[in-house]
């Protein structure tokens, strides 16, 4: 409780909080505001937004309800930034710490496993594994985690690097207690901070990420996503700005969200901060 | 005549929330010319905050509220920065106690001495090079030419200090202000850079002001003394007759605290040896420089006694402890706890067997997870060998009550301890496993001089109700002779020298160990009996 009043104290944390809470408020009532197929036809090609009863935000190009899309489409973006980023972290957690814990051969054979990651841009990576995996959105969550784990990863191994040689860990050694309860239930508890604070970088990436395959229309073709919606603007970009930037809105909110989210999380986590 | 410094009821003021209003409560001293004057007080008495007043270095948040700092009848407190630095830089020289923080690591000392002629005087190159020289040769370094040269990394503790005080001194201050100068450093170390502040200040007539929380430091250098407590001087005055003749309740304790160095009579045991250690070697290896922690060092300890090992950094006692423990692996040599040779087993052998010999470790703050109640904490151990719910409660309680702390305090976090009383629970930690062998690696060098006296005193009445045998690390010869039946003396890796406590600390044999004995500071002061 007292920790909610402390991250409220922000201002800019709670605006965050609350345009998160909206995004996920669009995903929640997508299902009941707009019943129907967010894919189907609804009026006629490239309604400009305000113009026409129903359609709040006008069509497409091809003359599908934008407000439906872009309702619809908060449900792929935050299916597709939690899943990823449930694995990216579990992923770079576990490689992390195994790696800064143990140290030596494990750790130079971790991290350069980690570092041909890295020096692969990851969308180059993204690509090529949608080409072979295919584009189904749940396969797009499970491949953009699988290329998001190294920055989590590096930063647990950071973490772990200074923590291990602290005497508290020591002295569970002194005790007998076996490596893996070490790592998971005495060390991982006291490096999981700046780590939780980064979720929220993997998340807004993963987002973005998405938008931008399906942008380039590898996403998904079957559902409507914020990224299709741009994809499909950008052909009618002089004539209907509004196809490309209503859908465009949508992301810089829901990346915003999450930064200041992620940022209040961190003056929440932070000691120094937090003794004030 | 005036005095030099004369600081007139002077509080500071702390900011709200602090645990106390005041970090200096209507602080009264002068400090003349030609004289040491020891500020001696625990942590948390305030006397680094009002060293930090005079030069205008209070962190933020922390005021001076009251009083006057007369400065060569100037008020320091009035002045702007500027003017106060340029003051504070000619005429005020001020020692850190950490010589590797006050240096700047991308410089080397040479031209960080340098500096200050640069800034405070209108010398040319060639002048200033060669005044530094000069000033580095009376700091007793050898070599100055190659000490200017070098950067503060490539020096040891004792010549980094050397250097700063050469800063210090540069400019010939009226006044040297010194904060624990000598804290960080070794003991034979401390005894050089003390005879050199007591040298210098002889020479050059200044008025030195010794910040200190070890009353042996102010038995050797020290004209007169201020003692403080919370903020307050209990006591000022000449420095013979406080040492001898302590008014103030305070300053009785605090001296009494003082372990003497004197070891109880030796009385040879013959119980079996329950700990040998067998020609164990370590070597380091880092950038391919190899340095021997250990070479070939052997010892034993019997039964129910304490064997001390005294060193002084990196003389490889650290490293020893944290074999026996197995926290380092020696790449030759037998450890042997009763019959078992514990370099010999495996991981999960040896897991099995670490409540045999168990450790508690030297810094109170870092040994304890932050994030875990200390009842589970002493418990850990035994949890992992099966004993549930409510009996692990109870043992918790037990435990607490046997290092003496209040079993009902079981639930609470470590950050809710002083440090005294985390010791004890790390205490409590080892002894849970109720191990043959305690290792203890400097469990009372972190501690407040009347915090590591209740400490050793805990330690020695659990030695007698449990007849623990016990290997207790520590650069302290004081701490040594109050626990430690036999005394192991290392260096660079080596055991010089190994005997009875009453022996090795009376009448030491190795020139090494005549030396370390020398160096105890206020060895001819028989204050702590």
């Amino acid at each position: 409780m007292r920790a909610l009043r402390r991250y409220a104290s922000s201002s800019a944390a709670l605006i965050g909080l609350v345009l998160l809470l909206m995004v996920i408020g669009m995903a929640v009532s997508a299902g009941w505001l707009f019943p129907d197929d967010p894919l189907s036809l609804a009026g006629a090609p490239l309604t400009p937004p305000f113009t026409e009863e129903g359609l709040p935000l006008g069509t497409d190009s091809v003359g599908r309800d934008i407000a439906a899309q872009i309702f619809h489409g908060a449900r792929v973006s935050l299916l597709v930034g939690v899943v990823a980023t449930g694995i990216a972290i579990g992923i770079g957690i576990l490689v992390g710490a195994v790696s800064g814990y143990f140290g030596g051969a494990t750790d130079a054979a971790l991290m350069r496993l980690t570092e041909a990651f890295q020096t692969v841009p990851s969308f180059i990576l993204l690509l090529m594994l949608v080409v072979i995996f295919g584009s189904e959105v749940t396969t797009l969550a499970l491949v953009i985690g699988a290329v998001s784990w190294t920055a989590p990863a590096r930063l647990t191994r950071a973490e772990f690097l200074t923590l291990r040689s602290r005497d508290f860990v020591q002295s569970c050694r002194t005790l007998g207690m076996p490596h893996a309860r070490i790592i998971f239930l005495e060390i991982l508890p006291s490096a999981l901070p700046p780590v939780i604070v980064y979720v929220s970088v993997v998340m807004a990436l993963a987002i973005l990420q998405e938008s931008a395959l399906a942008f380039l229309g590898l996403s998904d073709p079957n559902i409507a996503s914020w990224g299709n919606l741009i994809g499909d603007g950008r052909r009618v970009l002089r004539s209907a700005w509004y196809v490309a930037a209503l859908p465009g809105l949508a992301i810089i909110v829901t990346v915003l969200a999450i930064s200041l989210v992620g940022q209040g999380v961190n003056d929440l986590l932070n000691p120094r901060l937090g003794r004030r | 005549m005036t005095a030099l410094l004369s600081i007139e009821n002077l509080s500071i003021a702390l900011p709200r929330g602090a645990d106390r209003e005041h970090a200096a409560k209507h602080v009264s001293f002068s400090i003349d010319r030609g004289e040491v004057f020891c500020v001696v007080g625990e942590s948390g008495s305030g006397k680094s905050l009002t060293a930090a007043a005079i030069l205008g270095l209070l962190p933020p948040g922390v005021r001076a509220s009251a009083g006057r700092i007369l400065f060569e009848g100037q008020d320091l407190l009035t002045l702007s920065l500027p003017e106060l630095r340029r003051i504070s830089g000619k005429r005020i020289g001020m020692v850190f106690q950490d010589p590797m923080t006050a240096l700047n690591p991308l410089h080397t000392v040479g031209s960080q001495v340098a500096e200050v002629f640069r800034i405070h005087t209108t010398l040319d190159r060639a002048e200033i090079a060669d005044r530094v020289l000069d000033l580095l040769e009376t700091m007793r370094l050898p070599e100055p030419r190659q000490i200017a040269r070098a950067y503060p990394h490539e020096l040891s503790g004792g010549q980094r200090q050397r250097c700063v005080i050469a800063m210090a001194m540069a400019l010939e201050p009226a006044l040297l202000i010194a904060d624990e100068p000598t804290t960080a450093l070794d003991v034979t170390t401390q005894a050089q850079i003390l005879a050199l502040i007591r040298d210098l200040q002889a020479r050059r007539g200044m008025g030195v002001m010794f910040i200190t929380h070890d009353f042996g430091v102010v038995a050797e250098v020290a004209t007169r003394i201020a003692v403080m407590r919370q903020g307050e001087v209990v006591e000022q005055g000449d420095a013979q007759a406080i040492l001898n003749q302590p008014r103030h309740p305070y300053s009785q304790a605090l001296i009494a605290a003082m372990p003497a160095l004197r070891p109880p009579p030796y009385q040879p045991s013959s119980a079996a040896p329950v700990l040998r250690v067998e020609g164990v070697h370590k070597t380091y290896r880092r950038r391919g420089r190899t340095v021997a922690a250990l070479k070939d060092v052997s010892l034993t300890l019997r039964r129910g006694t304490t064997l001390g090992v005294v060193g002084e950094s990196g003389s490889g006692k650290s490293t020893l402890a944290r074999c026996l423990v197995k926290l380092v692996e020696p790449e030759q040599g037998a450890i042997r706890v009763l019959e078992t040779d514990i370099t010999r087993l495996s991981g999960s052998a040896w897991r099995a067997q670490t409540g045999r010999i168990q450790m508690v470790f030297q810094d109170p703050f870092t040994s304890l997870n932050p994030r875990r109640r200390v009842g589970d904490l002493v418990t850990q151990g035994i949890a992992m060998r099966g004993v549930r719910g409510a009996d692990l409660k109870e043992r918790a309680r037990d435990l607490f009550r046997l290092v003496g702390l209040d079993p009902a305090a079981i639930d609470r976090f470590p950050h809710e301890f002083s440090g005294g009383q985390r010791q004890r629970i790390g205490l409590a930690r080892a002894l849970a496993l109720e191990p043959d062998v305690l290792v203890a690696d400097e469990p009372v060098s972190a501690l407040d001089l009347s915090v590591q006296a209740q400490v050793l005193d805990l330690l020695a009445g659990l030695r007698r109700k449990l007849g623990l045998s016990m290997v207790f690390i520590t650069h302290d010869l004081r701490v040594a002779a109050q626990v430690c039946d036999r005394v192991a003396i290392m260096q660079r890796g080596e055991v010089v020298e190994e005997g009875p406590a009453e022996t090795l600390l009376t009448a030491p044999s190795h020139p090494y160990s005549r030396e370390l004995l020398a160096a105890v500071p206020g060895r001819g002061w028989a204050g702590g009996a």
